[in-house]
């Protein structure tokens, strides 16, 4: 059959059982856009800024695991969109990115609304490319979503020349995808993997730290497995969220920068260290140098052979898929009568049992002023554990990470990697679209939802009933906390002056606002908001101006270096 | 430490640029780095002399292995390997630096490739360390221009870089 570029853009993209495309049309996607208008099966959302459009299919891609698709025109959609490429790289979020590009004969011409947007993207997308020819889109589409959606996912972006769009040829979907330079490694080494299941159970003091990896490989289900079957303790890093759940006794919190104390201390002092899907990124296990101080077995399991031994040192590598790897784990833990030593183990238990009954996580409730920590525990109650909660970047992220106990993968949506503000809103959409009949929150503060606000208007056009809990604190808390602690209360331009009404903000663009001033109102209000099954509901809660996340490891310094509370200052 | 990475790489436009873009971005030396297609012209094979530590390297071959265009990495220099490099020199060449130049040009078994009253092209081959000290031989005083192709490198005996 013979058809358009535009046309095969479309066809491809049902072909991969896209069910929407994030985006904005433009000049140079004239004639995709038309292709999309004579079709249904692939529905579009026209966002306010291409930035959301990036993120809401993002979110949709990590409320799902299928690959998020968005749509941009060249030039400025295309960098609008660039924020939001980075932001999914940074965390590896399987994502295709359409971009139109200026006619062929135009490029290097500074043409209207040129750029070089494969040159822009390259260095935080997994792979882009630039097609020249109307006879190269469909398996170049056919490879953008093989490479974004396998080995370490990651966003794709195909840009297409205007002309490209316009001329035809024959339309065939390639069955399959050989591409000679990649061939990702999926299943471990057996040997590697016996290696280091004997360390583990010889270990005295062992401890389980698995991170998004687990989430993005859908292994939450074999981790939980595993991590019963040896009754270790276990963290979950904010991307790992819902990997294990959160309510279980062998729990210990998330570790790292505002991890938990009990966390922390068994990252710091196990002997025996399993590294599932997860980085030992700075904002997890502080200094290098320090956490390399205390002798430990490492094992870790990875998908990107370089995300091993890039920042400390491993014993057991073990390349391959993490949901594979820890079938493997399973197999042959099943196959093996030994088990961890028993009387060890109950020893160990035995000290982090003391280090939890420090009771980190406590505050200090109010009656006169809303906590923002109560607020997330009321969420969390409210919504009996079962929502899916996207934030922004800030305090409230922090909070909504602590407090909401995540029990199941693909239930906390936020930008871990590159903490990108303004991503709560389109993520909440992302996860909205995705699962239409489910309680999706959006946790942000007053700085951070102003960065995609324009949004507010596309929930409108498309009935989207997200509860948005702005924790407004008046302050962009995150750093006024840090000008507090490290630069001598000197709060240089981290106080927001003239903000707006948000609930009438809300009420503007056609929604529900509610402003909740007193402890009081606090679950009263979120019962409302969750209760209106059909509605946008803007929760403007007025928080604690002062309070600050705990507990804190100040960058640079050990994990077992923390700052508890205010006391401890 | 020294290290000669040799690698095979579609050669598609912009492979190049997604190298040199990996090592500025993570802020690993390139000493030199030598590309061209293969004898099949699909793939390019690249030469690239870095230093760093142990641990750099492993991630240096890490990241060009991650690169998607990337078919094939290997340290070359891990053991016996050959390395040559192509230059050029434009030297003044009158009076008595004439016959002195042809000297040199047959003590370092170079070759002259262009002649004119006032000058000679001097092409010669080998390591780096050959070539410096061609260049020492001559002195600075007669050397008009100079040009080299930056290293290439093959391992030695049976070790073959191939698909
Ligand atoms: C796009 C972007 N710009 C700047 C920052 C730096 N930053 C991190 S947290 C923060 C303050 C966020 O304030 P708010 O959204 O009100 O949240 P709070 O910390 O008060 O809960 C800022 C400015 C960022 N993460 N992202």
């Amino acid at each position: 059959m013979v058809l358009s570029g535009a046309e095969i853009v479309i066809r491809c993209l049902q072909e991969e059982k896209v069910e929407y495309v994030f985006g904005y049309p433009g000049g140079s996607v004239l004639f995709i856009y038309d292709a999309l208008f004579n079709q249904d099966q692939v529905r579009h959302v026209l966002v306010r800024h291409e930035q959301a459009a990036v993120h809401a299919a993002d979110g949709f891609a990590r409320a799902t695991s299928k690959v998020g698709v968005a749509l941009v025109t060249s030039g400025p959609g295309a960098t609008n969109a660039v924020t939001g490429i980075a932001t999914a790289y940074c965390d590896s979020i399987p994502m295709v990115i359409i971009s139109g590009q200026v006619p062929t004969a135009a490029i290097g011409q500074d043409a209207f609304q040129e750029v070089d947007t494969v040159g822009i993207t390259r260095p935080c997308v997994k792979h882009n490319y630039l097609v020249k020819d109307v006879r190269d889109i469909a398996s170049t589409i056919r490879k953008a979503f093989h490479l974004a959606r396998t080995g370490r996912p990651g966003p794709v972006l195909v840009d297409i020349p205007k002309d490209v769009s316009m001329q035809k040829c024959e339309f065939e979907y390639p069955a399959e995808v050989a591409m000679r330079s990649y061939n990702p490694v999926l299943k471990g080494h057996q040997g590697q993997i016996r290696k280091a299941l004997q360390l583990l159970l010889e270990a005295r003091r062992p401890m389980i730290y698995t991170g998004g990896g687990v989430v993005l490989s859908d292994a939450a289900e074999a981790l939980t497995k595993l991590a019963r079957a040896l009754g270790f303790p276990i963290t979950n890093t904010l991307m790992g969220l819902g990997g294990y759940p959160a309510s279980d006794r062998q729990y210990l919190g998330m570790p790292g920068m505002h991890g938990t104390y009990e966390a922390n201390m068994a990252m710091h002092y196990c002997d025996v260290l399993l590294a599932v899907g997860a980085r030992f990124d700075d904002r997890v296990i502080g200094n290098p140098a320090h956490f390399a101080e205390e002798p430990r077995k490492i094992i870790h399991v990875d998908i990107d052979p370089s995300s091993i031994s890039k920042r400390v040192k491993v014993d057991v590598p073990i390349v391959g898929d993490v949901n594979e790897v820890l079938h493997q784990f399973l197999q042959q833990l099943d196959a093996s009568p030994a088990r961890p030593e028993p009387d060890a183990l109950a020893a160990w238990w035995k000290q982090i049992e003391e280090w939890r009954r420090r009771d980190c996580m406590k505050y200090k409730h109010s009656d006169e002023i809303i906590k923002p920590q109560f607020v997330i525990q009321k969420l969390w109650e409210v919504t009996g554990g079962d929502a899916i909660v996207t934030s922004d970047v800030g305090q409230h992220q922090m909070w909504a990470a602590q407090y909401y106990r995540f029990d199941q993968p693909r239930r906390w949506l936020n930008s871990g990697g590159l903490g990108t503000m303004g991503v709560g809103l389109p993520y909440a959409m992302g996860a909205q679209f995705a699962h239409p009949g489910k309680p999706v929150a959006c946790v942000t503060g007053e700085a951070s939802i102003q960065m995609c606000i324009q949004e507010l208007s596309t929930c409108k056009q498309f009935r989207l009933p997200i509860k948005i809990c702005n924790l407004n604190n008046r302050y962009l808390g995150m750093v006024r906390q840090w000008q507090e602690l490290f630069h001598g209360g000197r709060y240089s331009e981290s106080y927001m002056d003239s903000l707006p009404d948000f609930a009438r903000l809300a009420e503007a663009y056609g929604h529900v606002g509610l402003r909740v001033e007193k402890p009081g109102d606090v679950e009263g209000a979120l019962r409302e908001a969750f209760g209106r099954k059909d509605d946008l509901v803007f929760l403007d809660f007025q928080v604690d101006q002062t309070e600050n996340v705990y507990p804190m490891v100040q960058g640079g310094k050990g994990l077992t270096d923390m700052i508890l509370s205010s006391e401890d200052l | 430490m020294r290290h000669v990475i040799s690698l095979l790489i579609e050669n598609e436009s912009g492979a190049l640029s997604r190298v040199s873009g990996l090592f500025s971005a993570r802020g690993y030396n390139i000493e030199s780095l030598t590309v061209a297609p293969t004898e099949d012209e699909s793939m390019s094979r690249m030469t690239i002399v870095t230093t760093g530590s142990d641990d750099i390297i492993e991630q240096i071959t890490k990241q060009l292995n991650k690169l998607v265009e990337v078919i094939k990495v290997v340290d070359i220099s891990e053991s016996a390997h050959i390395e040559r490099e192509l230059m050029l020199v434009k030297v003044r060449a009158t009076g008595k630096d004439r016959e002195e130049m042809k000297r040199m040009t047959e003590i370092f078994r170079a070759r002259i490739i262009d002649v004119t009253d006032a000058s000679y092209v001097i092409e010669l081959t080998g390591n780096q360390a050959k070539l410096d000290a061609f260049i020492g031989a001559i002195g600075p005083e007669l050397i008009l221009e100079t040009v080299r192709s930056g290293i290439c490198g093959i391992g030695r005996g049976d070790r073959v870089l191939k698909l």
